[in-house]
C-alpha cells in the first residue's frame, strides 16, 4: 500500500503552479526580449530630415562605438531625455545618432530640434518605420549601443536619465571601449 | 419597446471593424490575400492582443505596409514572417511555434488532462476491485 502522502501529489503540483503564475503576474510584458541584441545592426538607408544633407545609413555606424536613439518631436518621453543628450553630446562622450521615428509631416522633426538643440551627428528620417522596425522597436525613446564592429549590444527602453546611464548605459560603453 | 429594440440592436449588432486603410489594400487580389494572412498571424507589438491585421496603431499599419511592400517585391510568406521574427522574435507571432522551449506550452495541458485521466481510472479500478474482494459490491 501506497503512503498517505501520495494523495498530497495534486495539491503541490497545484501549488508549484500557483507560484509559477504568481511570479509571471510580476513581469512586464511590455519589455520584450530583443532577439536583435549580438547582431550586426541590420541595413538600413534612410533620407535626411529637412534642412540636413546627410541621411543615415548602417554604414555610418561602422568602426566606432556610438548610440542610435529613436525618438519623435510627438513622443513626450523623448522631451525629457533631451536634456541629457545635450549633455552628452556637449561633453563629447559618444556619438549619438538619431532616427526621427514618424514625424506627422517634414517640417515637424526640425522645428524641435531647432527649438531644443540637436545632440545627433547625424539623423535619419522615418516616416514608415523602416528604420525602427528594423531595429525592432516598439516605443520611443528607445537606444541602442552599437560597437566597434556595427552590433547591436545593448538595448534600452524609455528615456535615458542620469541614473540609468550611470548605473547601466556608461559601464556597457566603458567596458565596449576596453573590447 | 421600441427604443429598447433599437438600443438592443445598437449593442448586439455586430459592427464590421477593420484597421487596414482601403489605401493599403494591394491592387493584386491574390497578393492581397496572402498579406491579409500574414497579417492575422502577426502581434501588434504595441497593443499586444491584436494582430497587426485587427490593430490601429501606427506601428501596425507600418507593419501591415512592410509586409505588403515585401510580398509585392517577390518575397515568399515564410520570408516575410522570418524577417519580422528576426527582428522582434518569436513573440510577435500569435501562434508560438513548437520548438523546445514552447513544448510544455503546447503539449502539457494535454500531458495534465491525460495524467488526470489516467489517476481517475485507476482510482475506481481500484475501487472496484476493493469492493469485489470484500463483497460489496451492491454499496457502489
Amino acid at each position: 500500500m501506497r503512503s498517505r502522502w501520495t494523495y498530497f501529489i495534486p495539491l503541490i503540483l497545484l501549488g508549484l503552479l500557483a507560484v509559477y503564475f504568481a511570479a509571471g503576474l510580476g513581469r512586464n510584458p511590455k519589455t520584450l526580449e530583443s532577439v536583435i541584441i549580438n547582431q550586426k545592426v541590420p541595413e538600413f538607408s534612410l533620407a535626411p530630415i529637412e534642412g540636413s544633407a546627410k541621411g543615415f545609413s548602417n554604414l555610418d555606424l561602422e568602426n566606432q562605438i556610438s548610440l542610435v536613439n529613436i525618438f519623435g518631436s510627438w513622443c513626450v518621453s523623448c522631451r525629457i531625455e533631451h536634456p541629457f543628450l545635450m549633455d552628452l553630446k556637449e561633453r563629447n562622450i559618444v556619438p549619438i545618432y538619431g532616427i526621427d521615428w514618424r514625424e506627422p509631416d517634414r517640417k515637424s522633426g526640425p522645428r524641435w530640434l531647432k527649438r531644443y538643440g540637436n545632440p545627433y551627428t547625424i539623423i535619419g528620417d522615418d516616416p514608415k518605420s523602416k528604420g525602427a522596425i528594423s531595429f525592432g522597436v516598439t516605443g520611443a525613446p528607445e537606444t541602442f549601443i552599437v560597437d566597434k564592429k556595427g552590433v547591436i549590444r545593448f538595448k534600452h527602453m524609455g528615456p535615458i536619465t542620469k541614473l540609468n546611464w550611470n548605473d547601466t548605459l556608461k559601464p556597457i560603453l566603458e567596458k565596449l571601449r576596453k573590447e | 419597446m421600441k427604443f429598447l429594440i433599437i438600443i438592443l440592436a445598437v449593442f448586439f449588432i455586430p459592427m464590421p471593424v477593420h484597421a487596414v486603410d482601403p489605401g493599403e489594400i494591394l491592387q493584386d487580389l491574390n497578393l492581397e490575400k496572402r498579406a491579409r494572412a500574414i497579417s492575422k498571424e502577426l502581434r501588434c507589438v504595441v497593443c499586444q492582443n491584436q494582430s497587426i491585421d485587427d490593430s490601429d496603431a501606427p506601428l501596425a499599419r507600418d507593419l501591415r505596409i512592410l509586409v505588403r511592400d515585401r510580398i509585392t517585391s517577390g518575397d515568399s510568406d515564410e520570408a516575410v514572417i522570418n524577417y519580422v521574427v528576426s527582428r522582434y522574435g518569436d513573440f510577435v507571432l500569435l501562434r508560438p511555434p513548437v520548438k523546445a522551449v514552447t513544448i510544455v506550452l503546447w503539449f502539457g495541458p494535454i500531458a495534465i488532462a491525460l495524467l488526470g485521466v489516467a489517476a481517475l481510472t485507476t482510482f475506481f479500478r481500484r475501487q472496484r476491485k476493493y469492493a469485489r474482494e470484500t463483497g460489496r459490491e451492491n454499496e457502489i
